[in-house]
């Protein structure tokens, strides 16, 4: 059968926040460039998004500015972020949320016409520009429409919607194409018609979300097979940090078919409190000692909180999102959790129910349709769900360019920014600022290209067998490999880790390529979720190993990783990245790397007793140092 | 809590079809999504069916069920009787590509035909000051989350093939109110609503209102009010008709 080819300047893979943010800054740097994403436009993963964006505009406190948002970040990252990739973020997600104002955004206001900010775990002060809880569905559509806009801008100019940014919906990538060292192109299939299909482009940009596929109980949709951690370790990259993976405190327990679905950290930012089956607030009593001057020790001061934040700290279910996984999984372990597993969350007690409809309505729809529970008049039963991963390809902080030449990544697929944890409300910024910088760092080195790598034919052919082997054997179901591998994942790699477990798993996982291997997929080409699950089984395998072997290497506890045999965080562990790759395309090695010190101006920005719960003590001294200079 | 229900699902390629039975488990608390996936998992491998966030906040996974346009992951099994067959069908005004899975790219062709947000020239990024209930009417129409049911179910197109050229559907005769109602766009839409993208064929039946899934008012909020602006250049016996039926909710 022949295959369908296209030559592009930049491939974009992926269209959610961050893929639709490097398409267009691609396009608006001349580039020709195509968007290809395994579900139609403007139904990505970002749309689940709720509570907001994380920029420091000071429109509701004045006192917020760029630095502020960076020290937030690196404390909920437990400092192993990548700090020029937290610099970054800090200084320019404002610019890249009042840009999309300017793009047709409607964000909710303040009382003077300025975009309204709200609460969230881990930041200092009210950050997030939202609307209601649907911030991510806001975010897709205006980067959606802006697409269509530069579409009829070109239409205008050549006569052709498609002349210069075309979207490939319900398109899959399965390999990515080298020439010697450097990206040549891209070859998948369309999920409509079964054909092949290959780009001839010098650069692609991976923008393809995360793994939370690989386990059981997520948030994430089908999507988050890990496809572009997979494509970057096939094609020579690395990945870091694999072992950190955020399990979001407040996932739907009941009823079991929605399990895992987010319930916004929004809740909490606009009041909603934590309690146990005994109706203990219990976060008072899992406040970490490196947090301990931050936030309420008292149920009143926290409450006060709310109206008065200059006279009062924070309520403990606003820690970051790792601390308060942690605490419902110790409380339900304990035995206090309710009656589904999970512990309530109730906001019915805090707010009226107007306020309630008015500033959480998708979440009083998701309860009332899925579970029956009004959340104005009853407590939400919640528990940890797998939501996000730390870790991905490493990356350029300043241009997004991973280590194979004409590779470049965004977004969750992309490690460093997030460090061991990530703050809510900076992904849907992290997508913005570093989808642009992607976006024109692709198109730079288009334009500083000395010769356009060329498709080598027999990686084309090599693909093609790959793609189609799994419809050309009659082998296991794949549906059920993938049962195993999420249920492996999530009882021997979740969120509290043991070194037999993590071994275990490994075990498991090495069986599992191998069945990977012998699926089979009955039916035709056209439409057949069979067939496409057959394929993304690769990508899940790798990436789990990944996950394991790191998670098994790091022997401390930081941020989305939690080892029960070695509880503490050790600073000596804190400058360490454990680097994944594989030169043979089935095995992962993973090695650790020194991550380079903080810029002096940045680390500055610190007290020096904060920087002592983290830093060694050889660190400190450097620290010291540069204090007297 | 679990059961044995009676599904039938159309299942077909390249315009042939037909309803297939199929007895299936159900268990407590679970939507008919969760049904076809149990499907694909243990009967049917290949029946394809589009879905993404299972929380109705995507708009994917849009069939018919028992005739009716619904979301697969927010129709819950316990609104049917267990004994009652279920018929799954995709949505009837759009090609089938295969099973449930259909051809919604008209959807797509119509936004690129709606003009883009139009602000004033000389408001820089960051300057942008609006009261919050200016921004609320829009704010209404953006909680769309294209799932395409108002579309699929408008019977200016469901049966009527030979509108679709001169009729954008509900779906986007309200991104055009939503563009019209935004304190910052200086585009004028209102003729262009009329003459290029159809509002005259709509008469107001609320089918789009009572199928939408985030429960926008689109009737009410969106279409009326854009036929009374257009009324203002143009008379329209619709609207004088609509304003003597309907009471509108302000």
């Amino acid at each position: 059968m022949e295959i369908e080819r296209h030559e592009y300047d930049v491939v974009v893979i992926g269209a959610g926040g961050a893929g639709l943010r490097a398409a267009i800054e691609a396009r608006q740097q001349g580039k020709r460039t195509a968007i290809v994403c395994k579900s139609l436009f403007g139904k990505a993963h970002t749309v689940m998004a709720e509570g907001g964006a994380a920029a420091a505009m000071g429109n509701v406190n004045p006192d917020d500015n760029w630095m502020v948002h960076f020290r937030d970040t690196m404390r909920g990252g437990k400092f192993l972020n990548n700090w020029r990739m937290a610099e970054l973020h800090a200084k320019e997600a404002a610019d890249r949320v009042w840009e999309l104002e300017a793009w047709g955004a409607l964000f909710d206001r303040t009382k003077d016409g300025k975009i309204s900010q709200r609460n969230f775990g881990g930041h200092e002060y009210p950050r997030l520009a939202h609307v209601g809880d649907r911030t991510g569905l806001e975010l897709i559509r205006t980067l959606q429409q802006r697409v269509v806009a530069l579409q009829q801008e070109d239409y205008e100019t050549h006569g052709d919607y498609e002349a210069y940014i075309k979207v490939f919906a319900e398109c899959t990538i399965t390999r990515l194409l080298k020439d010697g060292d450097r990206i040549s192109g891209a070859f998948g299939y369309w999920r409509e018609t079964g054909n092949l299909i290959l780009f001839d482009a010098p650069a692609v940009v991976l923008a393809t979300g995360g793994i939370g596929k690989s386990y059981v109980v997520t948030s994430n949709s089908w999507e988050y097979t890990g496809d572009g951690h997979a494509l970057a370790l096939l094609a020579g990259a690395n990945l870091i940090n694999m072992e950190f993976i955020q399990f979001h405190p407040t996932g739907m327990v009941w009823p079991p078919s929605v399990r895992g679905i987010l319930v916004t950290e929004s809740v909490r930012g606009d009041g909603g409190v934590l309690r146990n089956s005994e109706g203990e607030r219990f976060m008072f009593k899992y406040i970490p000692e490196v947090f301990k001057d931050k936030y309420a020790t008292t149920e009143e001061e926290g409450d006060r909180w709310y109206t008065d934040q200059a006279n009062n700290r924070r309520p403990p279910e606003l820690l970051p999102r790792d601390e308060v996984a942690r605490a419902i999984n110790a409380e339900v372990k304990a035995g206090r959790g309710s009656p589904q597993g999970g512990v309530y969350l109730d906001v019915s007690t805090r707010l009226p129910a107007e306020e309630i409809k008015k500033r959480l309505p998708s979440m009083h729809h998701q309860f009332k349709e899925l579970a029956d529970v009004d959340i104005t008049a009853e407590p939400m039963q919640v528990g940890p769900t797998c939501h996000y991963i730390m870790g991905g390809v490493e990356v350029d902080a300043d241009t997004g360019a991973a280590a194979v030449p004409g590779l470049f990544a965004a977004g969750e697929v992309s490690g460093g920014m997030h460090g061991s944890n990530r703050l809510g409300g900076n992904s849907l910024s992290d997508l913005l600022v570093f989808g642009r910088r992607a976006g024109a760092g692709a198109a730079e080195y288009v334009d500083r290209l000395p010769t356009r790598p060329k498709v080598v034919e027999e990686l084309v052919a090599e693909a093609r067998a790959e793609a189609l082997e799994p419809l050309e054997r009659a082998g296991e179901n794949p549906y059920e490999v993938h049962h195993e591998l999420q249920r492996t994942m999530n009882e021997l790699v979740g969120i509290i880790r043991k070194a037999e477990e993590v071994s275990e798993a490994l075990e498991v996982v090495e069986k599992l390529k191998e069945r990977v291997r012998m699926v089979g997929a009955a039916g035709s080409r056209i439409y057949n979720p069979g067939w496409h699950l057959a394929l993304d089984l690769r990508n899940m395998v790798l990436v789990s190993e990944c996950v394991a072997r790191a998670a098994l290497l790091r022997e401390e506890s930081r941020g989305g990783h939690t080892r029960d045999d070695y509880p503490g965080m050790n600073p000596e562990w804190r400058r360490k990245l454990l680097v994944c790759s594989t030169s043979d395309g089935s095995s992962v090695k993973v090695e650790e790397r020194v991550q380079p010190s903080m810029r002096d101006d940045l680390i500055s920005l610190f007290d020096r007793d904060e920087l002592s719960k983290y830093l060694t003590d050889e660190e400190m001294a450097e620290f010291d140092g540069i204090a007297k200079s | 809590m679990s059961y044995k229900a009676k599904f039938k699902v159309w299942r077909g390629e390249g315009g042939e079809g037909k309803l297939e039975d199929f007895t299936v488990e159900v268990n407590e608390g679970e939507v008919v999504l969760d049904i076809i996936h149990r499907l694909q998992a243990t009967q049917a491998p290949d029946l394809a069916v589009r879905w993404n966030c299972k929380a109705g906040k995507c708009g994917s996974c849009s069939m018919e069920i028992n005739g009716k346009p619904r979301l697969g992951c927010m129709t819950r099994m316990s609104t049917f009787e267990e004994d009652e067959t279920i018929t799954v069908t995709p949505m009837r005004t759009f090609p089938v590509i295969k099973d449930l899975v259909t051809d919604v790219s008209f959807n797509y062709e119509k936004a690129r035909e709606v003009p883009s947000f139009t602000p004033p020239d000389g408001v820089r990024p960051g300057e942008y000051r609006m009261q919050q209930v200016d921004v609320e009417r829009s704010q209404e129409f953006r909680k769309c989350i294209e799932c395409f049911m108002c579309n699929n179910v408008c019977h200016v197109i469901r049966d009527h093939e030979e509108n679709k050229p001169s009729f954008s559907g509900p779906r986007f005769l309200m991104r055009i109110a939503e563009l019209d109602m935004h304190p910052y766009d200086v585009a004028d839409r209102q003729q262009s609503a009329q003459d290029e993208h159809g509002l005259g064929y709509c008469n107001i039946t609320k089918c789009c209102t009572e199928v939408c899934p985030e429960h926008i008012k689109i009737t009410d909020n969106a279409l009326i009010p854009m036929k009374e602006r257009v009324v203002d250049r143009k008379y329209d016996p619709i609207v004088w008709l609509g304003n003597k039926i309907f009471k509108r909710a302000k």
